[in-house]
């Protein structure tokens, strides 16, 4: 055995060699971000995941063996999410002010976001367990999980699904906001948590706080409001 | 920082507790977030404690989903025999989940004439 190939072994049984592959790859990933003035094309979570997919992929690493050293990034969500409650009691004035905007563009996108997924995969011939995979493409992946076992879909399609759906979010929120004139902050943030979760909420705090908290509040209740949402819809199909 | 990362994991923790307790099917996370909103609206004392560890979280947040993402590479091949399909899917869908949930709000904001009144 050489050493170079007695030095990998060694690397890539702890959890440090992909524990910093994660770290460099997002560094490396939001600095061209910011050197493209946060181009929505330029998102980090895309821009870093290609490097890392092909190191898995030339080294024939395990996603287990990659997860031993990602999960304690991984970990870091949950705290995350319960600091999306704090930009939000910053904001809670304004929240209330738009409470019933608020509830009415909710029920109208989470209906949208379930109605259309399923509705356009039916339509091109999809068998039923990838439709009820669709339905809850928009929510975050634990809640969206927990649904399609529900309703008869695949657990590991939706979470491959949702974090498509967030990372196309990520890329297409802000040019479509902007090309239908939604130029408020708070709208165009609300849309993108709504539609891609928390992928959707992290590109809205780079546009703005303002677009960030109220894409962590529309993550929150699509979240909730598409579990009760879905079962009801799958029914139609 | 120490303690506002001390208090974001103890509402989490809570959250966990609660949501197995009660039989909720909402992630604890998100359970902890409802408790730490009302929290925080409630005491301007406990907001200011969490501030600095939420500022760091929510500034990197795109970090975080580094793993998930990585994640679905290996479940590629699941989407390949339907791929066409699911890609149609997910990009009709999102482009008009967006469209609808902004336009709505600003239209909603509108008729109440809700704009700039702070």
């Amino acid at each position: 055995m050489t050493d170079i190939s007695r030095l990998w072994v060694y690397l890539s049984a702890t959890p440090l060699l992909w524990l910093f592959a994660t770290l460099a790859a997002y560094v490396v990933a939001d600095r061209f971000a910011k050197m493209v003035d946060r181009h929505p094309l330029a998102n980090p979570v895309m821009v870093a995941t290609i490097p890392l997919a092909i190191l898995l992929w030339t080294t024939k690493t395990p996603y287990t063996a990659y997860f031993e050293g990602a999960q304690f990034v991984h970990f870091m969500l949950g705290p995350a999410t319960v600091a999306l409650a704090v930009p939000l009691a910053a904001e809670f004035k304004r929240v209330r002010r738009l409470g019933v905007p608020i509830l009415i563009a909710l029920f109208a996108g989470s209906l949208t976001a379930i109605f259309s997924a399923v509705g356009i995969a039916w339509l091109l011939g999809a068998p039923h367990d990838v439709l009820a995979s669709l339905a809850p493409k928009s929510v975050t992946t634990p809640i969206a999980m927990g649904i399609a076992s529900l309703i008869g879909g695949l657990p590991s399609l939706t979470a491959t699904i949702v974090v498509v759906t967030g990372i196309l979010t990520g890329v297409i929120a802000l040019p479509l906001t902007r090309l239908l004139r939604v130029h408020d902050h708070a709208a165009h943030g609300f849309a993108s948590g709504l539609a891609g979760h928390g992928i959707g909420t992290a590109r809205a705090f780079h546009d703005s706080p303002l677009a960030g908290t109220f894409a962590g509040l529309a993550l929150a209740l699509n979240g909730l409001l598409t579990a009760i949402l879905a079962p009801l819809v799958m029914k139609l199909f | 920082m120490l303690q506002a990362f001390a208090i974001l994991l103890g509402f989490q923790l809570g959250g966990e507790v609660l949501v197995r307790v009660l039989h909720v099917g909402i992630p604890g996370p998100v359970l902890g977030m409802v408790m730490l909103g009302m929290g925080c609206i409630a005491s301007l004392k406990l907001r200011r404690a969490c501030e600095s560890a939420a500022a760091v979280l929510l500034g990197n947040l795109s970090l975080l989903f580094l793993p998930a993402a990585v994640g679905i590479v290996q479940f590629l091949p699941l989407i390949a025999k339907q791929g066409l399909v699911i890609g149609a899917a997910i990009l009709g869908s999102t482009a008009l989940a967006i469209a609808v949930t902004a336009l709505t709000f600003r239209f909603v904001v509108h008729r109440m004439k809700l704009e700039n009144r702070e």
